[in-house]
């Protein structure tokens, strides 16, 4: 379903990402997990193109990403940005129309269809008429999705999407998305700095490490057959962290 | 004051009428042009620049670089048109300056936003960049719009009507209440306009309708009545009426009527005066049939028109001389000579004359060192001045120079002790100035006298006839008597034109008076 052969891209003398190949299949998702500057972000923003890679290649629903117009191949794909980037401007619901019109929907099909994205992410319909700013961050992030998912894309690409959310909130969205993308059957690539939250909800992670995609595979073979000590430790870190919070709790040190 | 008001609806209107066409070009320019060079970076730095160099030339001279420009292209140089084009640019800095602001101000997460959900450039323009830049766009307008208000009330000098008449004219016929009705006027206008355009950028980024279809209302309403021909009275054929000029002075006010009122009078034509224009600017404008008659002096002629240095003999010779000259080149036609003199003259007050034994320019020249000296806009650029400075060596302790209406006042209250007054103003006589022989002839005679363009002569022979019934008419003391009716009595040009026309038993119709 993506398919990514050797993609590296330079800003300047630096080296952001360095021939990263990987392969989502159908219904998959693939977590990207790595510290800040190791490439994620660009990773994912080459395969809609909103970064040109300097080589290799993107395939998205066996199509060549480099033969569709930029602008055509992105509405074809969801994206759930850093930050959120909902239009300030525009009420909830205009957001969500936003790709709608775009598709050039009919007026009267776009107000029933935003009405069922804003159901699908749990937004109350009075909120609909409201502006951004006046929206909870998770609130913001909801409509965020729903606009990802409004011209039924079967793929998806979401940047760190709930690293600005409380916990109890990120906790909330994350079963709300993994419950989503499980009865929509979407593709997707997320990118995380935090591996409980890769471990949580998908089913591939790669793990990124100076712009190499450093190891990919299942949490579970993560587990079992580490590349190296920093993989290791990486895919460790959840556990061991658990594991102190418990003695904490239990009042044991 | 009610006179005053009587003439508002014509100059508000004309003032409207400029301003919100000037502001729409400008608009329509600017938005445009600021969302390519918020686009391509390497236009913003010349193209705001020349911005800034435009808005850097003072309102009034580039109004007056308009008449030239215009003129060399073969369009009307004087009225409404030159008027418009320096608004336009005059408008277009702050809106541009304030879309490139706007556009780079947008924030970039949202727009790699918009670039995520598969917009095209011009759908991010259209659906984000353009909405999220336009509260700077629309503090850019509202710039625009108070600046439009006020620079179009300078467009007067350069014939086209504005609030600027009641300034100007009120200036030189020393009418406050005509020039507070002008300010006031612009005021609210700017005022109103300001708010129109802040209910439209209320009702477009808040999308509040009321505020929208109040302020659409109201630019509607006020547009609509601007663009409404008035009723016109006494325009009982329906071709061009015969315009008559003046310059910025009193007398030249009073002259207009007096042309006016006697063209109408004697052939029934419809005629019209149009006030306050520059002094090159009227003749070009004579030379190219935008006005057909107005009052000039054979010294101003000579020497600014004619080129010609000192003087050209005897006043006779020197009127033939010049009647034979601007038929030959311009195919201006002398139709009168008033019989006075209207020339630059040297005068101090009486104490001064007094203290020192002033009676010639020699005498002036002796002690020059030590007086100061103040005249109108041009004289110091003209050839009579350095005629008479080269003739005597006249060298002041300081010049200066302001509104000829305010030489007098100057004079009287000691600021200044020696002004360049004109031969026919009454105010010599009123406050008792001296004035200076020119024992040397260096100043030209400055005979008034009546030019008429190609088109009166060709199509109005009547109105040319009847202009000849002035030649001689007016003597300096009549003149003198005219110009203090209206600087010293407060009576307006027309009603002194009127009180002289009836004098000469010419029917006075009803009129819109010039500047009272």
């Amino acid at each position: 379903m993506i398919r990514v052969e050797g993609l590296t891209r330079r800003y300047g003398s630096t080296l952001a990402v360095v021939d990263v190949s990987f392969h989502v299949e159908a219904g998959q998702v693939l977590a990207l997990v790595g510290g800040s500057g190791a490439g994620k972000t660009t990773t994912l923003k080459m395969i809609n193109r909103l970064v040109e890679p300097d080589a290799g290649r993107v395939v998205v629903e066996g199509k060549d990403a480099a033969s569709v117009e930029p602008h055509a191949l992105r509405r074809s794909i969801g994206y759930v940005f850093q930050g959120i980037g909902l239009f300030p401007h525009m009420t909830v619901a205009e957001n969500v129309a936003m790709p709608l019109r775009l598709a050039a929907w009919e007026r009267d099909k776009i107000g029933a269809r935003v009405g069922e994205l804003l159901a699908l992410v749990e937004i109350d319909p009075p909120l609909a008429g409201r502006f951004p700013a006046s929206l909870s961050g998770g609130e913001q992030q909801r409509v965020g999705v729903a606009r990802a998912l409004a011209a039924s894309p079967r793929v998806m690409l979401l940047d760190e999407p709930f690293g600005a959310l409380d916990p109890l909130t990120r906790d909330r969205l994350q079963r709300s998305f993994d419950g989503l993308r499980r009865r929509l059957g979407l593709t997707a690539v997320f990118v995380t700095h935090d591996m409980a939250e890769a471990l949580v909800l998908a089913d591939l992670i790669g793990v990124m490490r100076a712009g190499r995609l450093v190891q990919v595979g299942t949490p579970a073979e993560l587990a079992r057959c580490p590349a190296d000590e920093g993989v290791a430790s990486l895919v460790d870190a959840p556990r061991r962290q658990a594991r102190l919070v418990a003695s904490r709790l239990e009042g044991r040190s | 004051m009610t006179e005053q008001l009587a003439l508002l609806p014509e100059y508000l209107s004309a003032h409207v009428r400029l301003t919100l066409a000037a502001l729409a070009a400008g608009i329509l320019l600017a938005v445009p042009a600021g969302v390519v060079v918020a686009r391509v970076r390497a236009l913003e730095a010349p193209v705001l620049a020349l911005a800034g160099v435009i808005q850097t030339v003072p309102a009034l001279a580039l109004l007056a670089m308009m008449v030239p420009l215009l003129s060399g292209l073969g369009l009307p140089g004087i009225g409404t048109l030159p008027a418009f084009l320096a608004l336009v640019l005059y408008s277009l800095l702050p809106i541009l300056r304030n879309a490139v602001t706007g556009l780079h101000g947008v924030d970039a997460a949202v727009l790699e936003a918009a670039r995520g959900l598969g917009m095209t450039r011009n759908e991010r323009l259209l659906h984000v960049e353009l909405p999220l830049a336009l509260p700077v766009i629309v503090a850019g307008v509202r710039t625009a719009t108070v600046w439009t208000v006020g620079m179009a009330t300078l467009s007067t000098p350069i014939g086209a009507p504005s609030l600027g008449n009641y300034i100007f004219g009120g200036l030189q016929t020393r009418n406050t209440a005509a020039i507070l009705t002008g300010c006031v006027a612009a005021a609210v206008l700017a005022l109103g306009l300001d708010a129109i355009v802040r209910g439209v950028a209320v009702g477009l980024s808040a999308r509040r309708r009321r505020p929208l279809a109040v302020a659409a209302l109201l630019l509607l309403a006020l547009a609509s009545w601007a663009w409404t021909p008035p009723a016109r009275t006494g325009s009982a054929s329906a071709s061009r009426p015969i315009v008559v000029g003046a310059k910025t002075f009193t007398e030249q006010y009073v002259l207009a009527e007096i042309l006016a009122g006697t063209v109408h009078a004697r052939t029934g034509r419809a005629t019209r005066t149009l006030p306050s224009l520059g002094s090159a600017v009227a003749f070009d404008a004579l030379c190219r049939d935008e006005i057909d008659l107005y009052v000039d002096y054979t010294g101003t002629l000579w020497a600014t028109v004619m080129g010609r240095k000192g003087a050209g003999g005897s006043r006779r010779e020197m009127e033939a001389e010049v009647r034979r000259w601007l038929l030959e080149r311009n195919g201006v036609t002398l139709a009168a000579s008033l019989g006075f003199e209207n020339a630059y003259c040297f005068a101090v007050r009486r104490d001064t004359a007094e203290r020192l034994g002033l009676v010639t320019l020699s005498d002036l020249a002796r002690h020059a060192r030590d007086l100061s000296l103040a005249s109108d806009y041009e004289f110091f650029a003209r050839e009579e001045w350095r005629a008479v400075e080269s003739a005597y060596g006249l060298a002041f302790r300081a010049r200066r120079t302001m509104d000829p209406s305010l030489l007098y006042r100057a004079i009287e209250a000691a600021q200044v002790d020696a002004i360049t007054a004109y031969s026919s103003d009454g105010r010599i006589e009123a406050l008792g100035l001296v004035v200076l022989e020119d024992e040397r002839r260096a100043i030209p005679p400055y005979d008034a006298v009546v030019l008429a363009g190609r088109r009166l002569a060709r199509e109005a022979p009547d109105a040319l006839a009847a202009l000849r019934e002035l030649d001689g008419a007016i003597d300096v003391a009549r003149m003198r008597s005219l110009n203090r009716l209206v600087d010293e009595q407060g009576r307006s040009p027309a009603a002194a034109a009127s009180s002289f026309l009836r004098d000469r038993r010419l029917h006075v119709p009803e009129r819109t008076p010039l500047a009272r």
